[in-house]
């Protein structure tokens, strides 16, 4: 037996050296920097939007519309907002999640880095890249002035799940890449056919992901503004009716709202930001709800 | 009741003998094995053994067809089923893999499916079953693995909580419910302890009464502890494709076999 020490000196190990040390405590401090610094804007962004929206977070703003109030009236609310931009999320989604969920599956499981699963890939980036703005415009100028079609949510929600789609395809192709090949080949192994091993076994595996995936496409496009004001105009009334006629979305709302002179008319605006932040935190809470639901772990308990 | 999948098959029923004549495997334009001719026979274990990256697994996959599923693989030559051609023109590979079961090197049950689940799967993936249909073969392919007593009480946990060894036997139960004719192994006991390892060469010594069992170990001992017949795999050099050496009985390849390369890859000179 030998010493500690002159064990040291043999086989060579040492203690970590004090610049080692020191480096590792700077940089440590370093990273809490920059971790704080990037939460000040969130931080200060949620407060004061919930400061500001409380003023006017009520019951009637909940479930009235801005029918009938005037320029400098108090009151009113964002309940046409409320419905016409859940029916414009909607509507995007019902289009945007099938043809990018698809869109996914075709350049993962068959695409196989063909011609043509590139040329895709490389319109998706080139459509990642599509300013809101021109989307709406696309719109504009194809669904409602060439085909002569209204004004209406349903224009809205074309424009909006032009930009949801390459975010869908993007998550849900990483999310089907994660799921490892070992298990698709243990259901082909079973004489499972391609598309079942991929609807019954791949997609359930990737499906958390996926509806994260999805929920981030929502939550990006919820607060958009320039494609919805090109496409389903503006209103203060109630439209329940997607397909036919002006509707309002929240970010028009708060869009509307803001720009009139009046505090009330400010106030309104707050509240709005507040409800579609609410909004959109709860479909996220949805999803991740289905998430747990679903997970191994909570079958497993 | 667990002739669903036998009677779908285009491969008729019986006792099933595989026949391979010059066969080829390719990945891209690299040729992985070559001129691999060899008879495998029903209800007995046969072992491939020879150095790593020699094309045991690449060999194994081309007998139910799973190497065609890698992109850019492709095969040359003949498997036959008795007097089926595997690779005739108009045979499902689906079909194929139904009659021929795999396990692999990893145990890789479903993470989304309960055991009982991972064990209906491939009935239930392939069409509709009875409730009751499937619980009688649940319970006989999980006691033809041998997990039965340890997992009855918990057939709705899902299959990834179970301990390496079991997760195996889990899979074996999976391969053995769509009551295939012949069941590949590739290295199944070496991600296990030598418990778990016991356990599956005890199964495979069972399930050699029903099935034709193909089984690439690493292990030399593993495979004259289990194995009727065992062939010698090797390759010229690195990069050149996999080359059968020699096939005989188990007892003659490990005491007197034919060839050098053999009788220096057993007694451990390379490899
Ligand atoms: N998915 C693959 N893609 C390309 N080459 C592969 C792939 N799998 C195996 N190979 C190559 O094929 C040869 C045989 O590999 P493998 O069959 O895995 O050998 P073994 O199972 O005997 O260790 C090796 O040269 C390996 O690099
Ligand atoms: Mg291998």
């Amino acid at each position: 037996m030998t010493t500690p020490s002159t064990a040291t000196v043999r086989t060579g190990i040492r203690p970590i050296s004090v610049g080692r040390r020191v480096k590792d405590r700077v940089v440590q401090v370093l990273i809490c920097l920059a971790f704080v610094l990037a939460l000040i804007p969130l931080a200060s962004v949620l407060w004061m939007v919930v400061k500001n929206g409380m003023q006017r977070f009520d019951l009637e703003f909940l479930t009235h519309s801005m029918r009938n109030i005037g320029a400098r009236d108090v009151g009113g609310g964002a309940y046409h907002a409320i419905i016409g931009t859940l029916q414009q999320v909607l509507l995007a989604s019902l289009i945007a999640v099938p043809i990018g969920l698809l869109t996914a599956i075709y350049l993962v499981e068959y695409g196989n880095g063909g011609r043509l699963a590139r040329t895709i890939g490389f319109f998706v980036d080139v459509m990642t890249g599509v300013p809101s703005v021109v989307s709406g415009l696309f719109v504009l100028a194809f669904w409602i002035l060439v085909l002569g079609m209204p004004f209406s949510g349903f224009a809205g929600a074309l424009a909006l799940s032009i930009l949801m789609m390459p975010v869908v395809v993007r998550s849900a192709e990483e999310m089907l890449r994660l799921v490892p090949r070992e298990l698709r080949e243990a259901s082909y192994a079973l004489g499972v056919p391609k598309w079942r091993t991929v609807v019954k076994v791949v997609l359930p595996t990737a499906f958390t992901g996926i509806a994260t995936g999805v929920m981030l496409a929502v939550a990006r496009v919820a607060g958009e503004t320039a494609p919805l004001l090109l496409t389903v105009f503006f209103t203060d009334s109630i439209n329940n009716d997607p397909f036919n006629g002006p509707q309002m979305g929240l970010p028009l709302y708060v869009f509307d709202q803001a720009g009139r002179p009046t505090d009330a008319a400010i106030d309104r605006a707050w509240s709005g930001a507040l409800t579609l932040i609410l909004i959109v935190m709860l479909l996220n809470l949805v999803a991740r709800l289905i998430g747990w639901w679903r997970s191994p772990a909570r079958k497993g308990s | 009741m667990v002739a669903v999948a036998r009677e779908e098959g285009v491969l008729g029923t019986m006792a099933k003998q595989i026949e391979v004549s010059d066969l080829d495997a390719y990945y891209g334009s690299h040729k992985a094995i070559e001129g691999i001719t060899m008879t495998i026979e029903p209800r007995s274990v046969t072992a491939f053994i020879g150095p790593s990256g020699c094309g045991k697994s690449t060999f194994l996959r081309t007998l139910n067809r799973m190497h065609e599923v890698i992109p850019g693989a492709r095969v040359e030559g003949k498997v036959r089923l008795e007097d089926q051609d595997l690779y005739g023109p108009d045979v499902d590979p689906v079909s194929v893999r139904r009659t021929i079961g795999m396990v692999f090197q990893r145990p890789n049950p479903f993470p989304t499916m309960s055991i009982f689940d991972n064990v209906a799967a491939g009935l239930r993936l392939n069409g509709r079953v009875s409730r009751s249909e499937l619980d009688g073969v649940v319970e006989t392919s999980l006691k033809g693995a041998n997990l039965w007593n340890e997992v009855k009480d918990r057939l709705n946990k899902p299959g990834a909580g179970l301990s390496g060894g079991q997760q195996q036997r889990l899979c074996i139960a999976r391969a053995i419910a769509v009551r295939p004719e012949v069941l590949l192994m590739d290295e199944p006991c070496s991600a296990l302890d030598p418990i778990s390892t016991l356990a599956i060469e005890d199964l495979i010594a069972q399930l050699k009464k029903d099935y034709t069992i193909v089984i690439v170990t690493h292990n030399m001992q593993q495979a004259a502890r289990v194995s009727d017949r065992t062939a010698f795999f090797n390759l010229a050099a690195q990069g050149r494709p996999g080359k059968l050496i020699e096939m005989d009985d188990t007892s003659k390849i490990f005491t007197n076999p034919a060839e050098k390369a053999t009788e220096d890859y057993i007694t451990g000179r390379f490899g």
